[in-house]
C-alpha cells in the first residue's frame, strides 16, 4: 500500500506514527475506564482522573474508577506493550515472522518461573517477574539451541521447537499445580489463559516500568535488528556484533514478557497480531515497529480485556481467550501465505 | 591494504583452506578460481574476519584482523555473500542503506543522515537501480537483486571489496556492466577487489592478478597470463582446455575440450 509512493521509513514519520498512537491510547484508556459491567458517567469521569476531588460521582463509582478500573487498564497496556514489542523483536532477531512469545514457549517458561515463586516461595511480589524472567530465558535459549539447524533457523523448525518447548513446560505446569490446594487450582487455570484481574499494586509498578523501559531498549537495538532480519551473516558482515545484540534482545524480551506474564499469565498472539498490523501498513524498519507496536499493542490488550469484561457481565472471560480468537485466524493465514 | 600470510583454517578438524598467502594492493582486483567446494569461499569469509584461523595471519593495513572491532572492519572490508535472505518485505532502499550502518552515529537518533541517503541513491544509480529504490527486494528478478546486493557493498564506500560469484545469476550485458563498475571503482578510487569467479574468461579480462585454488591449497598465483595455462588448469579443473589470446585485448581465452559421445 505505502509501498507505491514511499521507499523508506524516516524519523518524522515514525514520530508521526508514534504520537497518533499515543491519541489513540488515550481515547482507549478513557473508553475503556467508563465501560464495563456498571457503565460510569463520562464527563464526571474524566474530570475524577484528571483531578483529585469526586467530581460529582458516588463513593462506590469512583472506586470502580480509580481502584478496580483503572489499575486493570494500565496493567492490561502494559502487558500489551511488553508481549508486542517483544515479539516484534523476536521475529526481527529470528527471521520470523511467525515468532510470538506465547507460540515460542517463552510464555511457558515464564509462566513456570512464576508458579515456582509462587508455589515454592510463597509469592514475594518481587520473586514472581524475577522468576518469571529467569524462565522465558531458559525457555528463549532452549527454543533457539533446538532450532537451530545446519542451514540456520527455518520458521516451521522454529515453531516445532516451540511447540516442544511448551508441551514440555506444561506437563511442568501440570505437575506443579497438582501441588496446589483445589481452590487455588481454578484461579491459576484461568491465570494461565490470561487474566488481569489478580495482580497487586507492585505488580502493576514493576511492569508499567518495565514495559516503557524495556520497549526503549529494544527500540535502541531497531537498526541492527533491520540487518538481522535479512540474515545473521549479512549483518555480521556489515558490522553487527552479532552475538552482543542478540544476547541484548534475548534479556530484554525475556525480560517483558517474564513482567507480563508475571503479573498477568499468558495472554497469547499479541505479540503475533500487533507487529503484523504496523509492518502491514508502514512497513519493517523496526525503527517504526517496535516503538509503533509496543504502542498499538497496549491499546489492543486493554480492548481485548474491555470485551472480556464486558461480554457476558457480569461474569469475566480470560483476556487471553479474546486475543487468541483474534491471533489464531491470523496465524493460520500467515502460515499459507508462506 | 590486505595482507594473508599462510592460512590454514577449516570447520573442525579437517582444513578446508591450507597455506594460502596473498597481498592486496589499492587498484587491484584479484579473481579466485577453483573447482567448486575447494574453499574459495571458506577464505573469502577468513578474509571478512568471520573465521577463526587456524594458522597464518590476515593484517588490514598492517594490524591483524583479530584486533580489530566488527565496526572497523566493516568500515573498511565489505563483502557480498551468494544469496540475500528475503523474509520480511524491506524496500530496495532500505536495504541498500543497510551498508551504511558501520558509519552510523548516536547524533542521528540511530536513523540515516542526507549524507547516507545521498551515498544509497548514488550506488543505485551506479547499479541501474535508480528506478527501483521504493519497489519491494521481493518483487525483483534474479539479476536485479543481485544488483541490489553489490549496491549495499558499495553503499559501505569500503576500499576492499569481496565478492562472491557477483556475476552468477546475471546475463551477458549485466556481467559486463557489474565488472565494469567494480573495475571503475578500483580504478578511480583506488578500492581493491577480490572476486571468486567460475568463468575463466571473465576473470582473464577483468582481473590482474588470478589466484587458483586446488583441495584448500594454492596452485597458482600471478597475471592471467601465467596462470591460465592449459597444464594448469588441467591440474586444477581436470579437463582439457584450448588456451589462444582473445582476438581484441590479447588476454588468454580459455575454450574447453569436451570429451562427449557423439550425436
Amino acid at each position: 500500500m505505502r509501498r507505491n509512493f514511499q521507499s523508506r521509513a524516516t524519523l518524522r514519520q515514525t514520530a508521526l506514527v508514534c504520537g497518533l498512537l499515543i491519541v489513540l491510547l488515550l481515547l482507549v484508556v478513557i473508553v475503556a475506564s467508563v465501560i464495563g459491567s456498571q457503565h460510569l458517567p463520562l464527563a464526571q469521569s474524566l474530570c475524577a482522573l484528571s483531578r483529585a476531588s469526586d467530581c460529582g460521582l458516588s463513593a462506590e463509582q469512583k472506586a470502580i474508577l480509580l481502584d478496580i478500573r483503572l489499575p486493570r487498564i494500565l496493567l492490561a497496556g502494559a502487558v500489551g506493550m511488553c508481549l508486542a514489542s517483544a515479539g516484534a523483536a523476536y521475529q526481527a532477531l529470528l527471521r520470523n515472522p511467525l515468532a510470538e512469545p506465547y507460540l515460542l514457549g517463552v510464555s511457558n517458561g515464564a509462566a513456570v518461573g512464576t508458579m515456582v515463586s509462587l508455589v515454592f516461595l510463597a509469592g514475594q511480589d518481587w520473586t514472581r517477574p524475577v522468576f518469571a524472567f529467569a524462565g522465558a530465558l531458559i525457555a528463549s535459549f532452549a527454543v533457539y539451541q533446538l532450532a537451530r539447524g545446519r542451514a540456520g533457523a527455518s520458521p516451521e523448525r522454529l515453531i516445532l521447537a516451540g511447540v516442544i518447548v511448551t508441551t514440555f513446560l506444561s506437563s511442568a505446569i501440570v505437575f506443579i499445580t497438582t501441588m496446589m490446594d483445589a481452590t487455588r487450582i481454578r484461579s491459576f487455570t484461568f491465570w494461565l489463559l490470561g487474566d488481569l484481574s489478580g495482580s497487586t499494586s507492585g505488580l502493576l509498578i514493576i511492569a508499567l516500568v518495565v514495559s516503557i523501559g524495556g520497549s526503549l531498549v529494544l527500540t535502541a537495538y531497531a537498526r541492527p535488528l533491520n540487518l538481522l532480519m535479512l540474515g545473521e551473516r549479512d549483518a555480521f558482515d556489515l558490522g553487527v556484533e552479532v552475538s552482543r545484540v542478540r544476547l541484548g534482545v534475548f534479556l530484554s524480551a525475556g525480560l517483558l514478557v517474564g513482567t507480563s506474564v508475571a503479573s498477568s499469565g499468558s495472554v497469547g498472539y499479541v505479540g503475533l497480531v500487533v507487529p503484523h498490523l504496523i509492518r502491514l501498513s508502514f512497513g519493517s524498519d523496526n525503527r517504526l515497529v517496535i516503538p509503533a507496536a509496543a504502542l498499538a499493542g497496549a491499546s489492543f490488550v486493554i480492548i481485548a480485556d474491555m470485551v472480556a469484561r464486558t461480554l457476558i457481565a457480569p461474569r469475566e472471560l480470560p483476556v487471553g481467550a479474546i486475543t487468541a480468537l483474534i491471533g489464531a485466524p491470523l496465524f493460520i493465514y500467515l502460515l499459507k501465505r508462506g | 591494504m590486505l595482507e594473508v600470510q599462510n592460512v590454514t583454517l577449516g570447520y573442525g578438524p579437517r582444513p578446508v583452506v591450507t597455506g594460502v598467502s596473498l597481498v592486496l594492493s589499492r587498484g587491484e582486483v584479484l579473481a579466485i578460481a577453483g573447482a567448486n567446494g575447494v574453499g574459495k569461499s571458506t577464505l573469502m569469509r577468513a578474509m571478512n574476519g568471520g573465521l577463526v584461523l587456524a594458522s597464518g595471519n590476515i593484517f588490514l593495513d598492517g594490524v591483524q584482523l583479530q584486533h580489530l572491532s566488527r565496526r572497523t572492519i566493516s568500515r573498511s572490508i565489505a563483502a557480498v555473500a551468494q544469496e540475500a535472505d528475503l523474509r520480511f518485505p524491506v524496500t530496495v532502499l532500505e536495504f541498500v542503506l543497510g551498508g551504511r550502518y558501520a558509519w552510523a552515529s548516536t547524533s542521528a537518533w540511530g536513523w540515516e543522515t542526507s549524507d547516507d541517503i545521498a551515498i544509497a541513491e548514488n550506488v543505485l544509480r551506479e547499479t541501474q537501480l535508480e528506478e527501483f529504490g521504493a519497489r519491494l527486494m521481493t518483487e525483483l528478478s534474479g539479476g536485479e537483486r543481485q544488483r541490489a546486493v553489490l549496491a549495499r557493498a558499495l553503499a559501505t564506500e569500503a576500499k576492499i571489496l569481496l565478492l562472491d560469484e557477483p556475476t552468477a545469476n546475471l546475463d551477458l550485458g549485466h556481467q559486463a556492466a557489474v565488472l565494469a563498475l567494480v573495475r571503475q571503482r578500483c580504478a578511480k578510487s583506488g578500492t581493491a577487489a577480490v572476486v571468486v569467479m567460475h568463468d575463466l574468461n571473465l576473470a582473464a579480462e577483468f582481473a590482474h592478478h588470478i589466484l587458483l585454488l586446488k583441495d584448500g591449497r594454492p596452485i597458482a598465483f600471478g597475471s592471467p597470463a601465467d596462470v591460465l595455462t592449459e597444464s594448469l588448469i588441467r591440474e586444477v579443473f581436470g579437463v582439457g582446455v584450448l588456451i589462444d589470446a582473445h582476438p581484441l585485448t590479447g588476454v588468454p581465452r580459455v575454450t574447453p575440450v569436451h570429451e562427449l559421445p557423439a550425436i
